[in-house]
């Protein structure tokens, strides 16, 4: 018998309406999340990449449950996350965190910052009532802040010392999983590079295993296990970092690539992507919904949506031409 | 070189915060731009880089004040300029895009109107003549199907579409400069690449020069001619492109070339971090504004760091830094190959 | 492990403390609280400040103009008209406060739910307060009075139900937003139950619009009140509230104006000094007004 793995995604859909009747039922809905699988094993990092609107934030948040799917199931820790009393879910929810994009934004204006990872201990009567605040300035130093930290107001920090009180909300309940949204999007260079070390740190020494939203390929290339690209709603390519960022299979994976701006000087004359405009997420092309901008279309493309098909050990893709190509 | 189209020398600006507080946005810069050129100006949030393209046009709201400094323009003395010159300057000669396109837009007029309104003000030519025009502008853009896509009203277009009318709107009366503040930081990185592309074809094709106000390096190294490195509301460093990619002699520019992940680096290790945040520049202070974060300035141990402002240095043909540290070690380096 | 600036780390003063701070700072804020101030100390210490008994009749003293031994004049029956504004005060603070927690109680608790509550429940409670806000506010006080028969009670009552539509809506409106943040979509990533989440997050968050709301609505709600007695459907005779007395001496406006300038001047200052609370209170708790 194998060990199951930590966190097991199968078939998920969500969906957002688009159009609400006049007694505020959904007439008409688009696809944030179409039929998305996927495994993470304990300790591990999947980067999530893809463009804005593509639905790697909404996959994110309804793995915490946070967010109701149309169909599909979300196994962790060995249990489906949307079949919980309300009990078993909040017991639950310790060992599956996240981390916001906006630091400004993921805390209480009226909280202290330590009044605000305290309350993590609090809903989840963890530690006895008199040990809490002693942990919660034992975390804040373990994200490289100092205990006195805890008496501020989130106005009075900046954007990277919130973000790290922002991982130490998270890290205080000692999950298993953390979804981090696009962690480090909100931050300049030079503050981000501080707080990718420190997450680099915290997931080694926890044994954490992380979901890495971001738009930002360098970023998840720097951080990240394995990748998964998504494009409408689908993940089109999945595979160990290495291998997608040195072998990209997939036309849209391509393109993404090469469209990074590299300080690289000796990059400067490579050409960019033409890529046509996105299609509007209403009326996605029948068959693959790349092939409206994807340089390798073909008629198959046209009549029959591509699935994810093993081109080499832990290399999925979905696209016609890249397996027809191999 | 050829002569400056645009020239500041020693601008300062400011907010007053209160009654004996201000926020040094700018605090004295020198910069010029020359006609045909691309200048990436680089800094991070609060560096003052988007203060200073705004003092440029004469453009800052109050409480903001621009308290010093020249600014020329082909010989022109922009601060000396009456209220109706002015506009009548910002209209014809300069154009400006922002970062969010679609809030610059009317979202009550369709986009036709608003790509030949500028045609309509300042050149005299009838409006059939001017929505004509405009289609033709939204082709050069790369706009698809512009006959039908002048009848739209701004919501019914993409984030990068939006942005293409922004830029076919500012370059209407084929400016002489082109202010673009963080015009891709809002897109989509496919949709990205394809905005450099246009803006930099079309600056090269108009002769327009453009400031390219940005936070992304890689942006610059994309498409500019010359770059110029903000932190705390002065330029630390400013030369061509290539040396300073690659030669890089600040040490924020050597840290925030460092700091940013890149495609293709070895994974996992650390990266080079920049300690410490940027200074509160509603507080004066004596020395470089780097020096609390600064590495070399740890190594080298200099006390001036703490004590003045590093004039400008030059260490290679139009490179110039403001480090004491940067200048010192490479004379340094100087006297041993030699 | 990563840098930290060693700047020094001084405690933040308490929020009460900062909020004084600010509202002493404010112009606006300390006139009007000034104001408030001197009422509910008149309210509390009237027997004392009163130099005579507010409900004694005095028919030889009869409408005298001010002089050193009743300095704001009498009325028609020779009451003093200083000790009845004085008691008046009563009578003026009990409005406020009873009108004022009707509508804030009800309205918040309906904002809420409408907010926070199922989609359904939002429509219900919706659409009640959509039907009792086409109800002319007047009309509807005049309905309820007319039921419950004039008294100083039913007006209150009747006008602090016709105040409850504008909490709901305020409340809900500001429950929207606030739900929407990051932080409550966090407390519910740390299992937070939605009770938890909506008194123990929402709640807080939408106390500053609320009392804001609430400095700005009693004043209105004291002169709708007062209103109802000048029509002779509040306050009864012989009480000392400044609406009725109004009522009482409009008849001798010309012979005697300053038993009308009395009770119309102290409800004018009462009802300003509330207003300008409200303003100050609205630039005093808006978070972006600087620490």
């Amino acid at each position: 018998m194998t060990i199951p793995p930590l966190l097991d995604v199968r078939n998920l859909k969500v969906r957002y309406p688009i159009k609400t009747g006049l007694f505020g039922k959904p007439v008409d809905s688009i696809a944030a999340v179409d039929d998305v699988s996927f495994t993470l094993e304990r300790g591990e990092t999947l980067g999530l990449v893809g463009e804005s609107g593509c639905g790697k934030s909404t996959l994110g948040r309804t793995i915490l449950a946070l967010q109701q799917p149309a169909g599909g199931a979300v196994m962790f820790r060995n249990q489906d996350v949307f079949c919980l009393s309300p009990g078993e879910r909040k017991h639950q929810r310790r060992f599956a965190q996240m981390i916001f994009q906006n630091p400004r934004s993921c805390f209480d204006p009226r909280r202290t910052l330590g009044a605000s990872v305290r309350m993590a201990l609090d809903i989840q009567e963890m530690l006895a009532p008199s040990e809490r605040d002693a942990a919660v300035a034992e975390i804040f130093r373990k994200v490289g802040l100092r205990p006195e930290h805890r008496l501020r107001y989130p106005h009075e920090l900046s954007g990277g010392q919130l973000q790290r009180v922002g991982i130490a909300r998270a890290l205080i309940l000692k999950p298993d999983l953390i979804v981090c949204d696009e962690p480090v999007s909100a931050l300049d260079v030079s503050v981000q590079a501080q707080i990718l070390n420190l997450l680099n740190d915290l997931r080694q020494e926890f044994g954490l295993a992380l979901i890495f939203v971001s738009h930002n390929l360098a970023v998840v290339e720097y951080i990240a296990d394995r990748v998964a690209v998504m494009y409408y709603g689908r993940i089109v390519e999945l595979a160990p970092t290495h291998q997608l960022f040195n072998n990209p299979r997939h036309p849209y994976t391509k393109a993404l690539l090469s469209a990074v701006p590299s300080i690289d000087f000796t990059r400067r004359h490579e050409p960019m992507p033409k890529l046509g405009d996105p299609p509007n997420p209403a009326r996605l092309p029948s068959g693959c919904r790349f092939r409206s901008r994807c340089p390798m279309a073909m008629p198959r493309c046209a009549e029959e949506d591509p699935a994810m098909t093993a081109l080499a050990a832990g290399h999925d893709v979905a696209c016609h031409a890249a397996l027809t190509a191999s | 070189m050829s002569k400056a189209l645009l020239a500041i020398q020693g601008v300062k600006t400011e907010f007053r915060l209160g009654r004996a507080r201000a926020l040094q946005a700018v605090q004295g810069v020198d910069l010029s731009i020359s006609a045909g050129e691309i200048v990436g100006l680089v800094g991070e949030s609060g560096s003052g880089k988007s203060v200073l393209a705004l003092s440029m046009l004469r453009l800052v709201q109050p409480p903001g004040q621009i308290t010093d400094g020249h600014i020329l323009f082909d010989g022109e003395d922009v601060m000396q300029m009456s209220a109706r010159a002015l506009s009548a300057w910002r209209g014809r000669d300069v154009g400006m895009i922002f970062q969010q396109p679609q809030s610059c837009l009317n979202p009550v007029k369709r986009i036709g109107w608003q790509v030949a309104e500028p045609l309509l003000r300042h050149e005299k030519i009838g409006r059939k003549a001017a929505w004509a025009a405009a289609i033709d502008l939204l082709r050069a853009v790369g706009i698809p199907a512009p006959e039908e896509k002048v009848l739209a009203y701004p919501h019914e277009l993409s984030g990068g579409q939006a942005q293409r009318v922004m830029i076919a709107i500012a370059l209407a009366l084929k400016p002489r400069l082109l202010i673009a503040d963080e015009p891709t930081t809002a897109l989509d990185v496919t949709i990205q690449a394809q905005i450099l592309e246009l803006l930099s074809e079309r600056c090269r094709t108009l002769g327009t020069s453009l400031l390219l106000v940005t936070h992304d390096l890689g942006v610059v190294a994309r498409i500019a001619d010359r770059v110029a490195v903000m932190y705390a509301g002065r330029i630390v460093e400013e030369g061509p492109v290539e040396a300073m990619l690659t030669a890089p002699s600040h040490p924020y520019t050597k840290g925030l070339i460092a700091a940013a992940p890149q495609l293709g680096q070895a994974q996992g290790g650390r990266l080079k971090d920049i300690p410490g945040a940027i200074p509160d520049l509603s507080r004066p202070y004596a020395g470089c504004a780097f020096a609390p974060r600064c590495e070399l300035r740890q190594s080298l141990s200099l006390k001036a760091c703490d004590n003045a402002q590093p004039a400008p240095t030059t260490v290679g043909s139009a490179h110039t830094v403001r480090c004491f540290g940067a200048a010192g070690s490479i004379q340094s380096e100087m006297r041993v190959t030699s | 492990m990563s840098l930290v600036l060693d700047e020094p780390i001084m405690a933040t003063p308490p929020r009460w403390r900062m909020f004084l701070l600010r509202l002493l700072r404010n112009r606006s804020a300390l006139v009007g609280g000034t104001i408030l101030l001197l009422l509910v100390l008149s309210a509390l210490f009237a027997p004392l400040l009163a130099p005579y008994d507010p409900f004694k009749v005095n028919p030889i003293q009869r409408l005298r103009p001010p002089s050193w031994d009743h300095f704001m004049g009498t009325d028609e029956v020779g009451r003093d008209l200083f000790s009845r504004l004085i008691f008046g005060t009563r009578y003026f603070l009990l409005i406020c406060v009873v009108t004022a927690s009707i509508s804030a109680s009800i309205g918040t608790l309906l904002g809420l739910l409408a907010g926070a509550g199922s989609r359904f429940v939002e429509n219900l409670i919706m659409r009640v307060i959509d039907v009792m806000l086409a109800f002319p506010y007047i009309l509807m006080v005049l309905v309820v009075v007319a039921i419950l028969g004039p008294s100083l009670w039913t007006g209150m009552v009747s006008i602090g139900i016709a105040g409850i539509p504008g909490y709901a809506r305020l409340v809900r409106s500001a429950v929207l937003t606030v739900r929407r943040e990051d932080y409550v979509l966090s407390a519910r990533a740390l299992g937070a139950s939605e009770s938890e989440i909506l008194f123990g997050t929402i709640l807080p968050n939408v106390v500053s619009p609320l009392i804001v709301y609430l400095a700005f609505s009693m004043p209105l709600a004291a002169l709708v009140t007062s209103s109802l007695s000048f029509i002779g459907l509040g306050t009864q005779p012989p009480a000392p509230e400044w609406g009725a007395m109004l009522v009482n001496s409009r008849t001798y406006l010309f012979s005697a104006w300053w038993a009308v300038a009395g009770p119309g001047m102290a409800l004018f200052i009462s009802i300003f000094g509330l207003n300008i609370l409200g303003n100050g209170l609205r630039d005093v708790l808006d978070p972006r007004s600087g620490r």
